[in-house]
């Protein structure tokens, strides 16, 4: 049921998700970005879930508690980068550079 | 069929035993208590006396039993590769006994001289420890049944030869002269290594018997592979008992203490090459080619270091060049198939030149010990500062005397007869071609010279003024006993050791000959029939009387000791003199054509060009810029924007997709 348009929409969330990292310098609008591929990619599982048993519903609920512990740690390390730096401008952290 | 071994022949193994026990005992001693001389002379000589008295069992028990064939005492296998076999045995036969009562019996009296002349020496244990080694390997040399025995002693003395040369090592010119004898040494054992390959690949064997008793089947005689096999023997003879073109390491080997010049530079080592043609003497009478470059090498080899010892001042370098012509006399012997004759000189040599060397070595220490009192730094073996000595040291210079007339050939001492031996032999050998009437004359030659260097160097350092110093004269004095006693012993050998082998014309003749004819009876069959009229030998016996009496009274009249001056005063050599004194340029003539190129070919082109500019340039450092670009194309990837990161991943997450779900 609505499989198609769900897909449809999962794809597009996922798009801009991957743009979002790509082309934003903030970091924490790229982490926002980064929340929304996992969504995308949880509204696939819930969406072929119909068809293909509760299994892909259990995996949400993994998903999203990773996320939120990757969350949780991104922004710490945010944090700290900000205290250090006072930017969040992902450009401005290049000191790896080979 | 081996013959039965008596058992006082079977008690050989304590002979080679007890020398390597003295080494490793006084090796020991050098390391843990280097100033207990007494125990180390105890050790050193009482192992040597302990052998001698062992190889006259061995020798008394070969007397016994007369063997046709040699007793081989087999004590373990060696070798066993496939058809390769080589035990550890040694043969006892008539030859190697003659060589261990020499190497023994010789041994015995340097080692107790040594005592005496070593005995102020820091290194004194560390001598000794080498001396015994030295004897153990030419033990080792003198009895191997094998090829390969052999020629681990072989390549055993040649170490100690080193060893001893560069006893002094602190001062570079010795250890210069021992690298040199090391090498030239090298280049002949490579050819003996050669002989034995080409050996076994003919016979399959490696063993003395079984090869010899397959020579006359295998080789045709005057083959190619028997003369390569005998060319590439004597080239390690070349090298081992200091022939031309490789001689010119023994007179430097001088810079040795004294006793092993008499030991090892003449007495014993340096006639490894004439106890290896004698050995065999079945292969070389196979090849005649090869016995006439023999005979010719040594020929030439004898006139031309007679001519060297003319002009030498040192009076170590005069007995060197004598010890270089008297070897080339026994390979004119051993050449023209005259194996006993060879020996015979061997043995004969053995006494005197030992003796000469030990009487230098005497001289020496006087003079040393002069300069040492008036701490004068004057060259101590220089007979231009020596004269007069007989005053100071009559029995030194009475048994060097001795020994002088007996290598000029006087009769009846013992070089007469062993230097007419080997010079009738080869005049025999002229009717048959007459290049050994030309051999013959060249040894007539350098007999001369022989007697004419050996009264100059008697008549300078014994004779007329003395030239050490005013102050020095009081300090000269006679050895100790320990020195002059075996010199005696030397001196009785050097007088009688003529009787072991008479010329056929006198009572009691060739005890020698019959006493080898087991060795040599087969080579001998390939030989013709030599015949001596009795007319002839007197004539050749009568004419070498004369030549050394030519030779000794020529340097009587012609030298006078009083006008000599002190080495410090002497004017420089000039013409032909010159050219004798500087050795015939030979040494300069080796370092510009081999020596030089050589240290050109590794500097520039194995070390600068192979080695610094292929191997580390082009190998190892150009590995590791090859190594560095590589890293440098991936450093260009961390460009450190997270951007370009999580672009290149999902790039790749893409690719990866693409490839899965296809």
């Amino acid at each position: 049921m609505l499989l198609g348009p769900a897909l449809a929409v999962s794809a597009i969330l996922f798009s801009i998700g991957v743009g979002g990292v790509l082309l934003r310098r903030n970091a924490i609008v790229i982490f926002m970005s980064v929340e929304l591929m996992l969504n995308a990619v949880n509204l696939t599982f819930v969406a072929l879930s119909q068809q293909l048993g509760p299994q892909g519903q259990v995996i949400v609920f993994f998903v999203m508690a990773v996320a939120a512990a990757e969350a949780a740690v991104g922004l710490a390390i945010m944090l700290a980068i900000f205290r250090h730096r006072e930017t969040v401008d992902i450009e401005a952290f290049s000191v790896l550079r080979g | 069929m081996m013959p039965e071994v008596p058992a006082s022949v079977s008690l050989v193994w304590l002979v080679v035993l007890l020398p390597l026990l003295g080494f490793l005992a006084n090796g020991t001693l050098s390391f843990a208590r280097p100033t207990a001389t007494r125990a180390v002379s105890a050790v050193g000589a009482g192992v040597l006396v302990a052998a001698f008295v062992v190889a006259v069992a061995v020798a008394v028990g070969v007397a016994r039993g007369a063997p046709e064939e040699p007793y081989v005492v087999t004590y373990w296998s060696w070798m066993p590769a496939g058809e390769l076999s080589v035990d550890l045995a040694f043969q006892v036969d008539q030859l190697s006994t003659v060589m261990l009562l020499v190497v023994t019996g010789v041994g015995a009296l340097i080692h107790l001289f040594s005592i005496g002349y070593m005995g102020a020496d820091p290194g004194y244990a560390r001598y000794f420890s080498y001396l015994n080694l030295f004897v153990f390997f030419m033990l080792l040399l003198v009895l191997g049944a094998s090829f390969p025995v052999m020629f681990v002693g072989w390549e055993g003395v040649g170490l100690c030869s080193y060893l001893l040369i560069g006893f002094w090592f602190e001062d570079k010119v010795n250890a210069d002269a021992g690298k040199k004898a090391f090498i030239m040494n090298r280049i002949g054992d490579a050819g003996f290594l050669v002989a034995m390959f080409l050996i076994f690949q003919a016979t399959g064997s490696l063993s003395f018997q079984e090869v010899f008793r397959q020579a006359p089947a295998t080789f045709e005689v005057g083959g190619t592979t028997i003369t390569l096999i005998t060319l590439a023997l004597f080239l390690g003879c070349t090298g081992k008992s200091a022939q031309i073109p490789l001689y010119t390491w023994l007179p430097d080997a001088m810079a040795g203490p004294t006793p092993v010049s008499a030991l090892i530079h003449a007495a014993t080592m340096v006639t490894a090459g004439v106890y290896l043609v004698a050995r065999t003497n079945v292969l070389f009478a196979l090849a005649p080619v090869s016995s006439l470059v023999v005979a010719a090498v040594g020929a030439v080899t004898a006139l031309f270091a007679a001519t060297i010892a003319l002009k030498q001042w040192d009076i170590k370098r005069i007995l060197a060049y004598s010890t270089v012509s008297q070897l080339g006399y026994m390979f004119l012997g051993v050449g023209v198939g005259a194996w006993t004759s060879g020996i015979f000189h061997l043995a004969t040599h053995a006494f005197f030149k030992a003796l000469l060397f030990l009487g230098s070595g005497s001289v020496i220490h006087a003079l040393h010990h002069a300069y040492h009192a008036t701490h004068r730094h004057e060259d101590a073996q220089d007979v231009r500062n020596m004269g007069g000595l007989q005053r100071h040291m009559p029995w030194t210079a009475a048994l060097m005397w001795v020994a002088t007339l007996a290598i000029a050939g006087v009769p009846p001492f013992s070089g007469f007869f062993s230097k007419d031996e080997i010079l009738s032999r080869a005049f025999t050998r002229g009717h048959e071609a007459p290049v050994f009437y030309v051999l013959w004359a060249i040894g007539v030659a350098a007999a001369v010279l022989t007697a004419f260097y050996m009264t100059r160097m008697m008549l300078y350092t014994f004779h007329g003024p003395n030239r050490t110093g005013d102050k020095e004269r009081e300090h000269l004095h006679e050895a100790p006993w320990i020195m002059t006693g075996p010199l005696v012993v030397l001196g009785v050998g050097a007088v009688a050791g003529g009787v072991l082998n008479l010329p056929h014309i006198l009572p009691a003749a060739g005890w020698l000959d019959m006493w080898l004819e087991p060795v040599t009876e087969t080579g001998a069959l390939f030989l013709p029939e030599l015949h001596l009229e009795a007319g002839t030998e007197w004539r050749l016996l009568l004419g070498a009387t004369v030549v050394a009496a030519l030779g000794i009274g020529t340097a009587w009249r012609l030298l006078d000791p009083a006008a000599l001056r002190p080495a410090a005063e002497a004017p420089a050599e000039l013409g032909f003199a010159r050219v004798l004194a500087r050795k015939y340029y030979v040494d300069e003539i080796y370092d510009a054509l081999i020596v030089r190129p050589f240290v050109w070919l590794s500097d520039r082109v194995l070390w600068k060009a192979a080695d610094a500019f292929v191997i580390d340039g082009v190998g190892v450092n150009g590995a590791a810029q090859v190594a560095r670009f590589a890293g440098w194309v991936g450093t260009r990837l961390q460009t450190g924007h997270v951007g370009t990161y999580v672009g290149l991943f999902v790039l790749g997450t893409l690719a990866l997709l693409r490839v899965l779900t296809r």
